[in-house]
C-alpha cells in the first residue's frame, strides 16, 4: 500500500474532480442554503475524513495495547495528528459557510462546541505525550488515554446534539447533514470523490509522516 | 469471587481508615469547598437560578479534582509496589472507584447544603435536585478517578490531571446542567427520562473502561 503509487494517482485525480465538478456542477436550489451547499464538499467530507483518522487512531492503540510493538504507536500519533488537521480544516470550512448564512463565523451551536470538544481532546493527548520521557511508558499511557477519550467523546458527539436543538442542516437522523438536501448530481460528487478523496490525502500525509518518524528512529538507532 | 470481593473490601477499608486516621483530604477539601463558597457569595449574593446551577456545577467539578486526584498522587512508588504483590490490578482501581465515590457524594451533598445555605435555594422540586447532585457527584468521581490513575503517571501531574480532565468532562458537565434545569422550573422538560439514563449508561461505560484498560497502567 505505501510504496504502489496508484492510490496517489486517484487521489489527485479524485480531488481535482471534486473541485472543478463541486465548483460547476449543478446544485438544487434550497431556501437559505443556495450555492452554499457546495460547502458539503468540502466541510462534511473533512468531517467524514477527522471520524476515520480517530477510528484508525483508537485502533492501533487497541492493537499496541494487546502487542507492543512501537509500530503500532507511531501509527496511533500519526493518525491522530492527522485528525487534528482535519478538525482544525472542518471548523474553519464550517465556520467560514456559518458567516455567510448563520450571519455568525460562531454561534455556540452544540455541533460547533462538541467539535471544539473533540479537538481539544486531542490537542490534550499530544500534551499527555510530551509529558513523558520513557518510550514504553510514553506509548502505554497515551494508548490508554486516547481508548478512554475515543469511547467517552464520541457517543456524546453522536447522541447529545440529538437531543439539542440547532441551527445545523440535519436535525434528525444524521446530526451532520441531512441527505435529503442533496439530489443525484450531488450524490455523484459526494460518495464517489469528496469523501474517498479528502481521506485518501489525509492517508497520504500520515505516511509521509511514518515514514519520516521511521527514518528518523533508523537515524537515532544508528548515532 | 469471594477471594476478589474480600480484596476490594480489603482495600477500600485501607482508604477509609487513612482517611478517618490523617482526616487530611476530607478535611482540605472541606475547607475548599467552604471558602470557595464563602467567597462566591461575597462576590454575588444570591444570584438567579441561571447563575446559580451553572456555578454550582464548576464548583463540583473543583471539589471533585481537588478530592480525587490525591487518591492516586498520594501513593508512593513503595507502595504501589506493594499492592500490585498483593492484589490485583481490578480490585485496586475498583476499590478506589468505590472510595472515591463515597467521597464525592459526601463532598457533593456538603457543597449543596452550604450552597443552599449561602446563596439561596432558586429550585423549585429539592428532592430531584438532590437526586441530580448525586448522580453527578458520582459521574464525575469515575471520570475523574480514572484520569487520575493516568495523570500519575506523567510528570506534573496536577497540571497534567487539569488538561486531561476538563475537556473530557465538558459533555458531561452540560448534560448534568440541562438535567438539573428541571428542577428549577415547575413544568416538565421532555427527554429528561432520556437525559438521566444517557449519565447512568455513560458511568457504566466508565467503570467498564477502567476495570479493562487498568491493568495496562498498573504494569511498569
Amino acid at each position: 500500500m505505501i510504496r504502489r503509487n496508484w492510490w496517489k494517482l486517484l487521489c489527485i485525480i479524485l480531488l481535482v474532480y471534486t473541485c472543478i465538478a463541486g465548483l460547476l456542477g449543478g446544485v438544487p436550489e434550497l431556501h437559505i442554503l443556495n450555492e452554499t451547499i457546495r460547502n458539503l464538499y468540502f466541510h462534511v467530507s473533512m468531517w467524514f475524513a477527522m471520524m476515520i483518522f480517530f477510528f484508525i487512531s483508537v485502533w492501533n492503540a487497541i492493537r499496541y495495547l494487546i502487542n507492543p510493538v512501537q509500530r503500532f504507536d507511531i501509527l496511533s500519533l500519526a493518525y491522530a495528528r492527522t485528525g487534528i488537521i482535519f478538525g482544525v480544516l472542518g471548523l474553519i470550512t464550517g465556520a467560514i459557510w456559518a458567516q455567510y448564512t448563520w450571519g455568525k463565523a460562531w454561534s455556540n451551536d452544540p455541533k460547533q462546541v462538541g467539535a471544539a470538544i473533540a479537538l481539544l481532546i486531542y490537542f490534550a493527548y499530544l500534551v499527555l505525550r510530551n509529558s513523558m520521557d520513557d518510550l514504553d511508558k510514553r506509548a502505554r499511557v497515551s494508548a490508554v488515554y486516547n481508548i478512554f477519550a475515543f469511547a467517552l467523546l464520541f457517543p456524546t458527539l453522536w447522541i447529545v446534539p440529538r437531543m439539542l436543538e440547532s441551527l445545523h442542516p440535519g436535525g434528525m437522523g444524521n446530526p451532520g447533514f441531512d441527505p435529503k438536501d442533496m439530489d443525484s448530481r450531488m450524490r455523484l460528487i459526494f460518495w464517489p470523490a469528496a469523501v474517498p478523496g479528502w481521506t485518501l490525502l489525509g492517508v497520504w500525509i500520515t505516511m509521509l509522516y511514518v515514514r519520516l518518524q521511521r527514518l528518523k528512529d533508523k537515524m537515532f538507532q544508528n548515532g | 469471587m469471594s477471594r476478589t470481593a474480600h480484596h476490594i473490601i480489603a482495600l477500600f477499608k485501607k482508604d477509609l481508615l487513612l482517611e478517618i486516621r490523617q482526616q487530611y483530604t476530607f478535611y482540605g477539601v472541606l475547607l475548599y469547598v467552604a471558602s470557595t463558597i464563602f467567597v462566591l457569595y461575597l462576590a454575588m449574593g444570591q444570584p438567579e437560578s441561571m447563575v446559580w446551577n451553572g456555578l454550582f456545577w464548576v464548583i463540583q467539578l473543583f471539589i471533585c479534582i481537588n478530592a480525587v486526584a490525591k487518591s492516586f498522587l498520594q501513593e508512593s512508588r513503595g507502595r504501589m509496589l506493594y499492592f500490585y504483590s498483593i492484589a490485583g490490578a481490578r480490585n485496586f482501581i475498583t476499590s478506589k472507584l468505590l472510595f472515591n465515590m463515597l467521597l464525592m457524594l459526601a463532598m457533593s451533598l456538603i457543597s449543596l447544603f452550604l450552597f443552599q445555605l449561602l446563596m439561596g435555594s432558586p429550585m423549585e422540586k429539592m428532592g430531584m435536585f438532590i437526586g441530580i447532585t448525586m448522580l453527578g457527584g458520582i459521574s464525575l468521581s469515575l471520570v475523574f478517578t480514572f484520569l487520575a490513575a493516568i495523570a500519575a503517571k506523567a510528570q506534573q501531574q496536577a497540571a497534567i490531571m487539569a488538561i486531561l480532565g476538563f475537556p473530557i468532562i465538558i459533555p458531561q458537565l452540560l448534560l448534568l446542567m440541562k438535567i438539573s434545569n428541571a428542577a428549577f422550573a415547575d413544568v416538565v422538560q421532555a427527554g429528561l427520562g432520556q437525559m438521566v439514563w444517557l449519565m447512568a449508561g455513560l458511568d457504566l461505560m466508565v467503570i467498564f473502561l477502567a476495570l479493562i484498560l487498568f491493568p495496562f497502567l498498573w504494569k511498569d
